[in-house]
């Protein structure tokens, strides 16, 4: 297809514990095309934030390598070729919407002008024009992660990576954002990396859903989610997205070690 | 979400009838017990008493209202001098700290038994060392502020959340963006409770400065004198400590609305 952006070869992560090292990830091998909207899935403890954190060199790999843009994670972290989105808004509290979005630029010594005008635009993108001089906990949750998604992006960043960011909204607010977020990242040039604990939400937001399975997380299998963009709301009812449920679903529960709560707490 | 905000600008009425009523409580307190218990004069005076011993002209003329604010003018100046030496000093600690363990681990016994010390021990050691001038009380005062701010502030510097620092992490943020942008803004609700603290502690430390023999000025001097006639004029000792009550009140109330001013993007600032 295009050029691979991640290249993620052999990854493995142990993590030392009181009880003796825990293997989080074993032998991890991906590649992404840039362009592409990868979902990464998989019950609590695959290691798939682990994953999503070793690409954005949050968390250093025990072993293997991951390959950014054709640098190390590092190097394109010092480059800032990332935008990130956790699972709560890490919005600054003693910043206003607007200064959120703001401090990618600020922490890169962007011109003035840069600064004023990119972040409006973005908040323009979210909806959240009007609520530029609000305080964060003056919003409402989606409200703030839509904030925290237009700060992802204040950077023009090659990769957007996602850290379960819908995993504490209400169904109908997910599935808004949902739709959102394409909006917005089919205007951005960025790469999406996005991990979630959603099956309905990995299906409609990518391109390819890499299916996990835990102890020690390791890739089950990659299902190509093949329907068409841009895609609306009523594209979940359409019978494609309910086999590419089904598949997905059934690549999860094929792994005996799964039990059927794996939607429920949080990933490492 | 604006409600909030307006009730902090002002008292509420309701909220100054029930100070009032607290106060008129208070004084039925006091009268009904001394009435009650036939508490004589030199144990407790009246209230009225304290008062009026604000009028009545002191050894050199001057009436006691004006001897009481010229030497509660010299400890605010003291405490403030101090507390802003001891904030800085606390603040500058808080900071090693947060980006030392090792200096932490090293210092921290230290600057703990420094507190377990009686500052009443120290006092006349700092008077001796530093003189009697307003300097050695400005030290002492700064000697009770630097704990709290110390404490508080290095547990701030160091609870942040992890995905905060990530996301500096992420945005290839040097050290000093960490500081100034994250871990200091983050850390000022710890630090303002903590000069909440030292704000009455620092009027506290500048007096006690006053206590020791060669000090002519400030309300150590003016309590040290009229414990001295306590039994013939016990009024007077109980208006120096109200007075000394004023200083470390208005001093707290400074440190509440600075705090309101700096802190204004939380939803609410806690009440006094």
């Amino acid at each position: 297809m295009g050029v691979p952006i991640i290249e993620i070869v052999d990854v493995g992560k142990s993590f030392s514990g009181r009880t003796g090292p825990t293997e989080a990830l074993r032998a991890v091998s991906l590649s992404v095309d840039a362009g592409e909207f990868i979902s990464v899935i998989g019950p609590s403890g695959c290691g798939k934030s682990t994953l999503l954190r070793i690409v954005g060199d949050l968390v250093e790999p025990t072993s293997g390598v991951a390959r950014v843009n054709g640098k190390s994670a590092r190097q394109a972290r010092l480059d800032r070729d990332y935008g990130i989105v956790f699972q709560t808004p890490v919005l600054y509290d003693w910043r206003t919407v607007l200064e959120n979005v703001q401090l990618p630029l600020e922490l890169a010594g962007r011109s003035r002008q840069e600064r004023d005008a990119r972040p409006l635009a973005l908040l323009r993108l979210v909806g959240l024009e009007d609520f530029r001089g609000h305080f964060p906990w003056q919003l409402s949750g989606g409200m703030q992660q839509r904030v925290s998604i237009a700060r992802a992006l204040a950077l023009n960043p090659s990769i957007l990576l996602m850290d379960e960011p819908f995993g504490a909204l209400d169904e109908m607010t997910r599935e808004r954002l949902n739709l959102e977020l394409l909006q917005v990242w089919s205007k951005s040039a960025a790469t999406a990396l996005f991990v979630t604990h959603s099956i309905a939400e990995a299906v409609f937001l990518s391109s390819r859903v890499v299916v996990m399975s835990p102890r020690p997380g390791a890739i089950d299998r990659i299902v190509d989610i093949d329907l068409p963009r841009p895609r609306l709301d009523k594209i979940r009812a359409h019978p494609r997205f309910f086999e590419l449920v089904t598949t997905v679903s059934e690549s999860l529960r094929e792994d005996p070690a799964l039990a059927a709560g794996g939607a429920a707490g949080r990933a490492i | 979400m604006n409600s909030t905000r307006d009730n902090r600008a002002g008292i509420s009425p309701r909220r100054r009838l029930g100070s009032l009523a607290i106060s008129a409580a208070i004084a039925v307190v006091w009268e009904g017990g001394k009435a009650l218990f036939a508490i004589p004069g030199y144990k407790l005076p009246h209230l009225h008493e304290i008062l009026v011993d604000f009028l009545r002209e002191g050894a050199g003329g001057e009436r006691w209202f004006s001897i009481m604010a010229q030497n509660a003018g010299y400890t605010a100046l003291e405490s403030l001098i101090g507390f802003t030496l001891g904030g800085l000093t606390g603040l500058a600690l808080a900071i090693g700290f947060a980006h030392s363990r090792l200096l932490e681990r090293g210092l921290l016994p230290y600057v703990v038994a420094s507190q377990t010390v009686p500052v009443l021990a120290i006092a006349p050691m700092v008077v001796v060392w530093l003189g009697t001038s307003w300097f050695s009380k400005a030290v002492i005062a700064a000697y009770l502020t630097f704990f709290p701010v110390t404490i508080n502030m290095a547990r701030g510097l160091r609870a942040i959340d992890p995905d905060a620092l990530a996301l500096m992490r992420a945005l290839a943020a040097t050290s000093r963006q960490v500081f100034v942008k994250l871990r200091f803004p983050a850390s000022l609700p710890y630090l303002f409770t903590a000069l909440r603290i030292s704000a009455t502690a620092s009027v506290i430390g500048a007096i006690v400065g006053e206590l020791p023999v060669g000090s002519r000025f400030g309300m150590g001097v003016v309590i040290i004198n009229a414990a001295q006639y306590y039994n013939w004029r016990p009024a007077n000792l109980w208006a120096a400590i109200l007075v000394s009550a004023l200083i470390g009140i208005a001093f707290y109330h400074a440190v509440v609305l600075v705090e309101r001013r700096v802190t204004g993007w939380r939803p609410s600032a806690p009440a006094i």
